[in-house]
C-alpha cells in the first residue's frame, strides 16, 4: 500500500497509491509523528475533472521518499485539513486552497499565497487583502515594502507593533508572480525548460537547474556520468561558497560593520568570476544542462580555482575572527530572531533553518545526488537558532565547501566528446529530485502523460517552508532588529512567488 | 566672528573626512573630502517635493532647524575671543535654541503621517532627552569651576593647573565628543549609511525632506558637527595663543575629530536599540566625574 522510493527515482504514476481522504490524512500526519521525517511537497493537480493530490513525505534515516495520493471529487466538500494535525502542511494547503477552492474545515489561516494568475478565486486579489489586524490603541503598524529597500525582491511586511517591540509579523508575497510551473508546460524544447529552470531564483541557478536536469535525466531514464555529475557538484559548492561569503557582508552591512561589511564583499567576487571563467557566466547560467556539459572542468580552470581559493582563504579566515571576536557584532547577533528546535519541528524548516535550531535536515548527507553519494557529507549542525547560528554556520559550510572541492579536484573526470543524445520522457510517470542548494532542500516534481509530456510541474524552494519562521523569529524582538534577522535567513522572493 | 568663520570652514570638510577615514579604512580610495558639500550644493539647486498630507510645519521646520544651528554657533567663542552673541547664561540659551530646532524636526516628521518618521522621531527624542542632563552637568561644572555662566567666560578663564584639572579636561572632551556622535546620529548609537528604515533614528526623520530643505538639513548636522569640534577645541585653546597657534590648534582638532568619529564607525557595529538608551546614561556618569573632579579642585568636600 505505500511507495518508498529513493531521490531521482521514476515510477510509473499507476503505482502511486490512492487513498481514501480519511486515510490519506492519517497516514501522512501520522509519518511526521517522527522528526526524522518531513513532508518534502504536497500538491494537487486537475485530471479527469477531480482533482488529485501527491503527497511526498520524505524519511531521513533510510533515504526513501514516501509517496501516496488521493482523488477528490470536485463538489463542494468541506475536508478537515492536514494542517490541524501538523503545521507543516499549513503552506501546502493554503496553496490547494487558493488554486484549487478546496475547502477545510479547521486550517488554522487559509491566507493565499502567491496570487496565481489561474487561482480558484479571481475576486481575491493582493490589493483588496485585508492584512491581519489587532485593535488598540498602544499598538501601532508598521507597512515595509512591496517597494525594495536595497536591491533585494519585493515582498511586503506589516508588523503590528507594541513601541519598539513586534507583536506579530504578516508577511505578504505574491508580487512577482511568474507562472514558472505553469511555463514549464507550455515550454516544449528541452533548452526553454532549463532556462526556465535557471531563472526560478537567480541566486540558486545552480540549486534549481541540477534539481531539473536530474529530474529530467531521470525521467528519461538518462545516466549521468562522473563528468556531468562532478560539474553539477562543482558548481552548487561554488555557490554555496559565493552566497554564503555574500550574505556574510550583508550581514556585517545590516549592523553597520564596515569592516566585515568590504572585506566578506570583496571575497565574494573572485569566487563568482570564476564561474565566469568556466561558463561565461557569473551566476553559472547555461553551465548545467540535461545529457550535456558544454563546459568540461579541465585541469587549467583547477589550477585556476587553487588559487582563487589560496587567495581567498587566509583573507577570509583572518575577517571571519575579527567578526567571531568583535563584542559589538556579537552583542547584535547573539540572542535575536531566536528560531526554536520545537517551532522549527512543528513549521517542518528546511535548510539552514533547521540545521541551525538543531535539526538534521540536509539533503546532501540523507538523500544524496551527483557525488554527494561518495562524499559521506556531515551536516554542519548549530543549536540555538538566533542569528550568530544561522552566521556561524555560514562559515562552517563555506570552510567544509571549500574542503570538498580541494578533494574532488584531485581527480577530474575525464572529459566525453560525443554523449548519447537524451531520448524522450518516460509515459505516465511520476519523478521526485531533491538538491540541497545553499538555502536548503530544493523539490522539483514532475507527472507526465500518455504521450510523455508534462502535465504538472511542482518546484518548491526551501524559502517555502522557512518564511514563517521568519515571522515567528521576530516576534518579541525590537523593530529595529528585523533587518538582522531577514538578512540572516536570506529567504528568496522569487522561489516563493514562482 | 573669527569662531563663526572657522565653524563654517571646519564644516566645508568635517564630513568629507569622516567618509575619506571609513573609505581608506575599509581599502577603497573614496571620494574627495568636498564631495558631501558638493551634494549639498546640488541639493540646494533642486526644489523640494511635499507631500499632500503633510502640512506648514513641514515646510518650515528645515529653515528653523538651520537657523537654531546658526544661532547656536553664534555662541561659541574662539580662545579668549568672544562669539558673534555672549551674554550671561548663554549656556543654557545654547542647549534649548538648539533644542527648539530638533523640537521642530520632532514634529515635522510626525506630521508627514509615515509611521517611519513617526518611530525615528520617537526614538531621536528619547536619545535628545538623555543626553541633556550629561551636558547640563558638564557646562555646570564649568561654570562652578570658573565661576561664569556664559561660553566666552568660561573658556577664557579656564586653565589648567593641577592633575585633576587635567582629568577633568580628559573627560569633558570625551564627553563633548559622544554628545557630538548621539545629537549629529553617528555610529554607534545610529548608523547614518543603512538604507533599512526600520534601523534608522535620524535618516528616517528627513526620509519625506527633498531638494532644498534636504540641503539644508544636510548642512546644518555638517555645521553642528564643526561646532561641536570647536566647543571641544576651546578646552585647549588656553588663552594667550596667538592666532597662528590656535587657528591651526583649531583646525587639528577638528580633523583629529573627525577621524575619530571615521575610525570607530569602521571598526565596530552600531549598538542594539535598546542599549542605546544605557549608553547614553554613561555620559551622565561620566558628567557627575567632571563634576566630582571639580568639586575637588575648588577643595568643597568637606
Amino acid at each position: 500500500m505505500i511507495i518508498a522510493i529513493k531521490n531521482n527515482q521514476t515510477i510509473p504514476l499507476q503505482s502511486i497509491p490512492v487513498l481514501g481522504y480519511e486515510d490519506f490524512l492519517s497516514l501522512n500526519t501520522s509519518y511526521l509523528k517522527d522528526e526524522a521525517k518531513h513532508c518534502l511537497n504536497y500538491f494537487g493537480y486537475p485530471t479527469e475533472g477531480t482533482l488529485k493530490l501527491i503527497c511526498c513525505v520524505a524519511n531521513d534515516t533510510d533515504n526513501t521518499i514516501m509517496i501516496s495520493s488521493c482523488v477528490l471529487n470536485q463538489e463542494k466538500i468541506v475536508y478537515p485539513s492536514f494542517s490541524a494535525q501538523h503545521l507543516s502542511f499549513h503552506i501546502f494547503e493554503r496553496e490547494l486552497h487558493e488554486n484549487f477552492g478546496v475547502q477545510y474545515s479547521d486550517h488554522p489561516w487559509l491566507k493565499p499565497v502567491r496570487y496565481a494568475f489561474n487561482r480558484a478565486d479571481k475576486n481575491s486579489e493582493i490589493a483588496n487583502y485585508p492584512f491581519y489586524q489587532i485593535h488598540s490603541e498602544e499598538l501601532h503598524e508598521v507597512g515595509v515594502g512591496p517597494i525594495h529597500a536595497g536591491i533585494i525582491e519585493p515582498g511586503h511586511f506589516r508588523f503590528i507593533c507594541n513601541g519598539e517591540q513586534i507583536l506579530h509579523l504578516e508577511i505578504q508575497h505574491g508580487y512577482q508572480h511568474r507562472g514558472i510551473e505553469q511555463l514549464f508546460l507550455c515550454r516544449k524544447s528541452l533548452l526553454q525548460k532549463s532556462v526556465l529552470a535557471e531563472s526560478i531564483a537567480g541566486d540558486s541557478v545552480a540549486g534549481h537547474t541540477t534539481a531539473f536536469v536530474n529530474l529530467w535525466e531521470s525521467l528519461c531514464n538518462y545516466k549521468a556520468d562522473d563528468d556531468l555529475q562532478f560539474s553539477r557538484t562543482m558548481a552548487l559548492e561554488l555557490e554555496r561558497i559565493a552566497m554564503h561569503t555574500g550574505d556574510l557582508s550583508a550581514i556585517c552591512t545590516d549592523i553597520a560593520y564596515q569592516l566585515g561589511s568590504s572585506v566578506f564583499g570583496r571575497l565574494r567576487t573572485p569566487v563568482i568570476n570564476f564561474f565566469q571563467e568556466w561558463c561565461g557566466n557569473r551566476l553559472a547560467k547555461g553551465l548545467i544542462r540535461p545529457g550535456a556539459n558544454h563546459f568540461h572542468f579541465t585541469e587549467g580552470l583547477a589550477e585556476q580555482l587553487i588559487k582563487v581559493f589560496d587567495a581567498f582563504e587566509p583573507d577570509y579566515l583572518e575577517a571571519w575572527n575579527e567578526l567571531k571576536e568583535l563584542p559589538s557584532a556579537l552583542a547584535r547577533l547573539e540572542k535575536t530572531g531566536v528560531v526554536t528546535r520545537e517551532q522549527s519541528a512543528s513549521i517542518g524548516t528546511v535548510g539552514m533553518v533547521a540545521k541551525t535550531s538543531g535539526i538534521v535536515r540536509d539533503i546532501r548527507a540523507t538523500h544524496p545526488h551527483d557525488l554527494y553519494q561518495k562524499l559521506n557529507h556531515q551536516p554542519v549542525i548549530k543549536r540555538h537558532g538566533d542569528v550568530y547560528s544561522r552566521t556561524q554556520i555560514r562559515n562552517e559550510e563555506i570552510v567544509q565547501s571549500m574542503r570538498y572541492i580541494r578533494g574532488m579536484i584531485k581527480k577530474i573526470p575525464e572529459a566525453i566528446k560525443d554523449r548519447a543524445p537524451i531520448s524522450s520522457a518516460q509515459k505516465n510517470s511520476f519523478v521526485i529530485s531533491l538538491t540541497e542548494g545553499w538555502r536548503g532542500e530544493i523539490c522539483h516534481c514532475a507527472i507526465t502523460n500518455e504521450t510523455g509530456e508534462l502535465i504538472h510541474y511542482k518546484v518548491k524552494d526551501p524559502s517555502l517552508h522557512n518564511w514563517l519562521s521568519l515571522a515567528l523569529a521576530v516576534r518579541n524582538n525590537e523593530i529595529s532588529d528585523f533587518p538582522i534577522c531577514n538578512k540572516s535567513f536570506n529567504l528568496s522572493y522569487s522561489g516563493t512567488d514562482l | 566672528m573669527v569662531s563663526l568663520l572657522l565653524i563654517v570652514t571646519a564644516s566645508l570638510f568635517f564630513t568629507g573626512i569622516i567618509i575619506r577615514t571609513k573609505s581608506i579604512l575599509s581599502g577603497r580610495k573614496g571620494p574627495g573630502i568636498f564631495q558631501p558639500m558638493k551634494d549639498i550644493w546640488r541639493l540646494f539647486r533642486k526644489g523640494s517635493v511635499f507631500s499632500e498630507t503633510s502640512s506648514v510645519i513641514f515646510q518650515i521646520a528645515p529653515s528653523i532647524y538651520f537657523a537654531s544651528v546658526l544661532m547656536a554657533i553664534f555662541l561659541i567663542p574662539f580662545g579668549n575671543m568672544p562669539g558673534i552673541i555672549s551674554f550671561k547664561g548663554d549656556i543654557i540659551f545654547f542647549a534649548y535654541i538648539l533644542a527648539l530646532g530638533k523640537f521642530f524636526n520632532i514634529i515635522s516628521a510626525l506630521d508627514t503621517g509615515s509611521s517611519f518618521s513617526g518611530m525615528g522621531a520617537s526614538r531621536e527624542a528619547l536619545y535628545s532627552l538623555l543626553v541633556e542632563p550629561a551636558f547640563f552637568i558638564l557646562m555646570g561644572s564649568s561654570a562652578l569651576l570658573t565661576g561664569h555662566t556664559s561660553f566666552h567666560e568660561i573658556f577664557s578663564s579656564l586653565h589648567f593647573g593641577s592633575h585633576i584639572s587635567y582629568a577633568v579636561g580628559t573627560l569633558a572632551a570625551l564627553v563633548l565628543i559622544i554628545i557630538a556622535l548621539v545629537e549629529n546620529s553617528r555610529m554607534p548609537v545610529d548608523d547614518p549609511k543603512t538604507h533599512l528604515e526600520l534601523t534608522m533614528v535620524h535618516e528616517v526623520m528627513i526620509l519625506d525632506n527633498s531638494g532644498f530643505d534636504l540641503g539644508l538639513i544636510h548642512y546644518a548636522t555638517n555645521l553642528k558637527f564643526a561646532m561641536y569640534g570647536a566647543l571641544i577645541a576651546n578646552f585647549f585653546l588656553t588663552p594667550g595663543y596667538e592666532l597662528y597657534y590656535s587657528i591651526p590648534i583649531f583646525i587639528g582638532v577638528q580633523i583629529l575629530f573627525a577621524m575619530v568619529v571615521g575610525f570607530v564607525e569602521s571598526f565596530m557595529a552600531r549598538f542594539r536599540m535598546n542599549h542605546n538608551p544605557q549608553f547614553i546614561i554613561m555620559l551622565t556618569s561620566i558628567s557627575l566625574l567632571i563634576f566630582l573632579g571639580v568639586l575637588l579642585i575648588l577643595g568643597k568636600f568637606v
